[in-house]
């Protein structure tokens, strides 16, 4: 049997939380992967409040990672404030506090490299809304792993600069609108990871 | 297909490393998370201007001061006085006077980097009237970290924020009274540290010193895979006294290793557990 992608990880930064929110909004219930998010916050201890603010606009349920934690489909995890957030081979996620990265902790690049030697071409990479440029290292090492990137396209986005950063360093399979994101992610449980991934909806091109 | 082959050669040669410097050092990295352990490996990398990690072989064995910046790499010393101060309120208020129903109490502060975490503790106890019968052991690997810890200075410019930190705390003084300003650093009183013994252990490889009344063990399992903490959670279930208690970080839990069973939550919140007493009647003789 072909094989299923079994993890989306998402990068965002300023305005992300609106931009997270529209895109978990459209996950289905019974959504066949992992969700694994780093939204940069400025403070700790903003943890909880986040969680159960996507967690009322998903259906999905929405926690903080607590360290070695398996991994579950259908289950959001969300970075804490003041640690990056890894995947370990097992499977597992871990935390760290090693320096920031891109002055970020959590940073996306962290997120974004560890989960592309562990899942290769079973992870789906999403760069969103955001005013520096984590994530672009991250997204081209997933695409170098073989696994599928997508980025919020820089004309819909709050801010664009975390897109085009990513677009600059990678050549990036999708770039869509929130809403088709969702539209995306929603279809991945009725399709094996393609050949080479045909676009279920339109690209918009930049 | 050939990154996969160079996931396997990059883990292969990883494997080599830490043994290598496990058998020439003492020190036992063999265990500890690989995803952050890879991304620090990298960075040695980019220092040495090498490509592969087999390359930092002969580096690290052979070159005492390489060897030695790789270890202050590998500790990741990040701390703070009353880190979470919400953690040390419920300390004072939960655990505290529980501990106060023994006579004598035995502390061991794992991990304690550069002491502030100690010094906290103690001026927590101190405050609770209950300091002089307490025993603090704050242990580290990482020698470098533990004589700063004993040398009890720290910079000017992070008492806004430790004063700060305390004031959560419940307080019942000011964090002034705990320190006097000297050149541009604050030393801590010399009292604080009378019951405090400073010394070497390595979790990875040392075991239990004696019967302990509460560990404080924040920030450290983070940095181990699944069976190092298990490995040193049991150590630590082997050295709490029944209705001992053990405090973890704010982002750990014993939810999924190996001991959840021996321990009952105190506080979820902030990860304080308690040993239970049915399980050590019948468990470490
Ligand atoms: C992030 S600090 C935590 C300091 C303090 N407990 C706190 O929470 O603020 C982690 C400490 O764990 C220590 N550590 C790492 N591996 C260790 C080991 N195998 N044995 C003892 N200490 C270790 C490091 O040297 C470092 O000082």
């Amino acid at each position: 049997m072909a094989e299923l992608y079994r993890t989306v990880v998402m990068g965002a930064s300023a305005g992300g939380m609106s931009a997270l929110a529209t895109i978990l909004a459209r996950l289905p219930k019974d959504f066949p992967a992992s969700v694994v998010i780093v939204q940069h916050v400025k403070e700790e201890g903003t943890d909880g409040y986040r969680a159960v603010f996507l967690g009322k606009r998903c259906p999905l349920p929405v926690k903080e990672a607590i360290d070695k934690e398996p991994l579950k489909r259908g289950i959001v995890y969300l970075a804490p404030a003041g640690y990056h957030l890894l995947v370990e081979e097992t499977g597992t996620l871990s935390l760290s506090v090693d320096p920031p990265v891109n002055f970020s902790r959590p940073s996306i690049d962290v997120l974004f490299e560890s989960a592309a030697t562990v899942f290769g071409e079973r992870l789906i990479g999403v760069i969103l809304t955001g005013a520096n440029s984590d994530g672009s290292h991250g997204i081209r090492k997933i695409k170098e792993y073989g696994g599928y990137t997508m980025v919020q396209a820089p004309s819909e986005a709050e801010v664009p600069a975390m897109p085009l950063a990513a677009m600059e360093s990678a050549d990036i399979d999708a770039v869509l609108t929130l809403a088709e994101i969702g539209g995306f992610l929603t279809g991945i449980g009725d399709h094996p990871i393609p050949e080479a991934p045909a676009m279920p909806h339109q690209t918009t091109t930049i | 297909m050939h990154r996969q082959e160079d996931e396997k050669t990059k883990r292969l040669e990883t494997e080599l490393l830490l043994e290598g410097i496990f058998r020439r050092y003492g020190y036992d990295f063999r265990h500890y998370a690989r995803a952050s352990l890879a991304r620090r490996l990298d960075l040695q990398l980019r220092r040495h201007k090498l490509a592969h990690i087999s390359a930092l072989i002969p580096v690290l064995l052979h070159d005492q001061a390489a060897f030695d910046l790789f270890l202050q790499d590998m500790s990741i010393t990040v701390t703070d006085m009353f880190r979470n101060p919400h953690f040390f309120q419920e300390l004072r208020e939960k655990v505290i006077p529980k501990l106060k129903t023994w006579p004598y109490v035995k502390i061991w502060c794992a991990g304690c980097a550069t002491g502030e975490e100690v010094y906290s503790l103690a001026i927590l106890l101190q405050e609770e009237n209950f300091y002089d019968r307490c025993q603090i052991y704050a242990t580290d690997y990482n020698n470098r970290s533990l004589a700063i810890a004993k040398d009890g200075i720290y910079g000017l410019d992070k008492i806004k924020n430790y004063t700060a930190n305390y004031n959560k705390t419940g307080a019942k003084g000011s964090f002034a009274d705990y320190y006097h300003a000297k050149y541009d650093g604050a030393k801590m009183n010399e009292g604080l540290k009378r019951n405090i013994v400073f010394s070497h252990h390595n979790l990875a490889t040392d075991s239990v010193f004696g019967e302990m009344n509460l560990i404080l063990c924040r920030n450290v399992l983070i940095y181990f895979d699944q069976d190092l903490q298990n490995r040193v959670l049991d150590l630590y279930a082997a050295s709490l006294c029944a209705g001992g208690f053990l405090c973890l970080g704010a982002k750990e839990s014993l939810q999924f290793s190996s001991v959840v069973d021996t321990f009952d939550p105190v506080s979820r919140k902030n990860n304080i557990y308690r040993k239970n007493y049915a399980r050590a009647e019948g468990g470490h003789g």
